[in-house]
């Protein structure tokens, strides 16, 4: 299964999205960001791409702030979990 | 020893307070939201946490618009000096601490226009007279919650409606509620809540923060500075969100730790428990000082429309001397003088000599109080 980050503004914002997420089902873990993808040097969420929308449906109707999200390269798979 | 100077900095802390700050130097220690390590996502959780426990605390909608500060007097610089420009109005009241005054007084100077509206001698305030001065440059209201001299309430429900009317920005100082009385940031109509994490939330100094409400456009407040926030950090502009905009630089996760554990300790309590402890314990001090016709007290005799800050004077002497024999002779901590508060003072009528503070907290009991009365009454009798 591929798998993708979602970037946030903030660290306040990923933590806010990992309390929401936690305990619905969703493969999620915090990571460092991509270095390919922003030179910030805070964390992102590493997700189950086909997730995706289902997770921006329910962290954009809880009022997180999210940036971006990005599809991750086959090959350069992290390995996840909860 | 029995401290009685809480409203000048609690003591001592509910000792899961120090437990979380051993914790956090032992366990945690990282700079949070700063690297991508488990130890700095760790620090950044204790962050997360506060935010969201005090804004559950004040019924801010946000936790994100939380900003910590290192104390109440930076919470109120930040939200004057970030919004208040030459040819504005601000209106505050003449039970301010200097906090507050200071502040303003420098803004005037640079061409901020300020009205401070007269007390009563027991340090209340008539909203209506707030009302009056309001003009068509007036900005801002900001007012104590309650005052550090007297321990009065001021009227902060009524002139929120007030403000609310005239779309005015209201800022409160909390430094003396935050934690003893209940606040909410949406019924009390409050724009900007500072407070002090070291008074009654029972963290450690150096922790406060200002929380910005979500009527208030927090892009027309100028930061006091800019630095490093951990985000962004490719641009060499400020970022413009909350709560980056106005938390810039390492701060005190230490304390955060302890501030988290203070206000967790509030929460389990339940503030409704500590108020009515707190106004037991100043009812019965009141009423012993009453017995003595050589102590005039100033502000509320009741618990009612006060908090367990009390302001008095044993005739015919100095306050310094009541506070200095008080410490000698019985072992009783308290703040004589003007506690910081010239205008308070100015207003009840006790400048520039000031009164003797007893300020009781939720972990001194009805013994204590008994014995600085057994104290008050010796030197009252000579």
């Amino acid at each position: 299964m591929s798998q993708g980050v979602i970037l946030f503004p903030s660290i306040h914002f990923v933590l806010q999205a990992e309390k929401i997420v936690k305990g619905k089902g969703f493969l999620i873990d915090l990571i460092p960001v991509p270095r390919q993808l922003s030179s910030d040097c805070g964390v992102c969420m590493l997700i189950e791409w086909e997730q995706k929308d289902k997770l921006y449906a329910l962290l954009e109707g809880e009022g997180v702030k999210i940036e971006r999200a990005y599809p991750l390269p086959q090959k350069e798979k992290t390995s996840s979990g909860e | 020893m029995i401290y009685f100077d809480n409203a000048a900095t609690s003591w001592p802390k509910p000792p899961q307070v120090k437990e979380a700050m051993v914790r956090f130097m032992d366990e945690v220690g990282a700079n949070p939201g700063r690297s991508g390590h488990a130890l700095s996502v760790e620090a950044a959780r204790i962050f997360y946490e506060a935010r969201e426990s005090l804004s559950s605390l004040f019924h801010a909608k946000d936790p994100s618009r939380i900003v910590f500060t290192l104390n109440a007097t930076e919470s109120i610089n930040l939200a004057l000096k970030g919004f208040l420009r030459p040819g504005d109005h601000v209106i505050t009241s003449s039970m301010e601490h200097n906090s507050v005054m200071r502040p303003l007084r420098d803004l005037e100077k640079r061409g901020t226009e300020l009205s401070v509206i007269p007390c009563s001698e027991e340090g209340t305030l008539d909203p209506q007279e707030v009302e009056k001065k309001i003009g068509s440059n007036t900005r801002m209201i900001v007012l104590n919650h309650a005052t550090n001299v007297t321990g009065t309430l001021l009227p902060v429900r009524e002139v929120g409606l007030i403000a609310r009317k005239h779309d005015l920005l209201f800022l409160v100082d909390a430094a003396q509620t935050a934690g003893a009385y209940p606040i909410d940031m949406e019924r009390d109509g409050i724009d900007l809540l500072a407070f002090t994490g070291h008074k009654s939330l029972y963290g450690p100094q150096g922790t406060g923060g200002l929380v910005i409400g979500v009527r208030v456009k927090e892009k027309e407040m100028v930061p006091l500075k800019q630095g490093g926030t951990g985000s962004r950090s490719e641009f060499e502009e400020q970022p413009d969100f909350l709560p980056d905009r106005f938390e810039s630089g390492t701060p005190n996760s230490v304390g955060i730790a302890g501030l988290l554990a203070g206000i967790r300790f509030i929460v389990e309590k339940g503030i409704e428990k500590i108020r009515k402890h707190e106004m037991d314990l100043i009812e019965k001090l009141i009423g012993g000082l009453k017995e003595f016709p050589q102590v005039r007290i100033y502000g509320p005799e009741t618990g009612l429309g006060r908090v367990a800050t009390l302001s008095f004077n044993v005739a015919p002497l100095s306050p310094a001397e009541v506070a200095f024999r008080l410490e000698r002779e019985f072992g009783i901590l308290c703040r004589p003088g003007l506690q910081c508060a010239p205008a308070a003072h100015r207003t009840i009528g006790t400048f520039p000599e000031g009164t003797v503070r007893f300020s009781l907290g939720y972990l001194n009991s009805k013994e204590q109080v008994d014995r600085a009365l057994q104290g008050v009454s010796r030197l009252a009798r000579e």
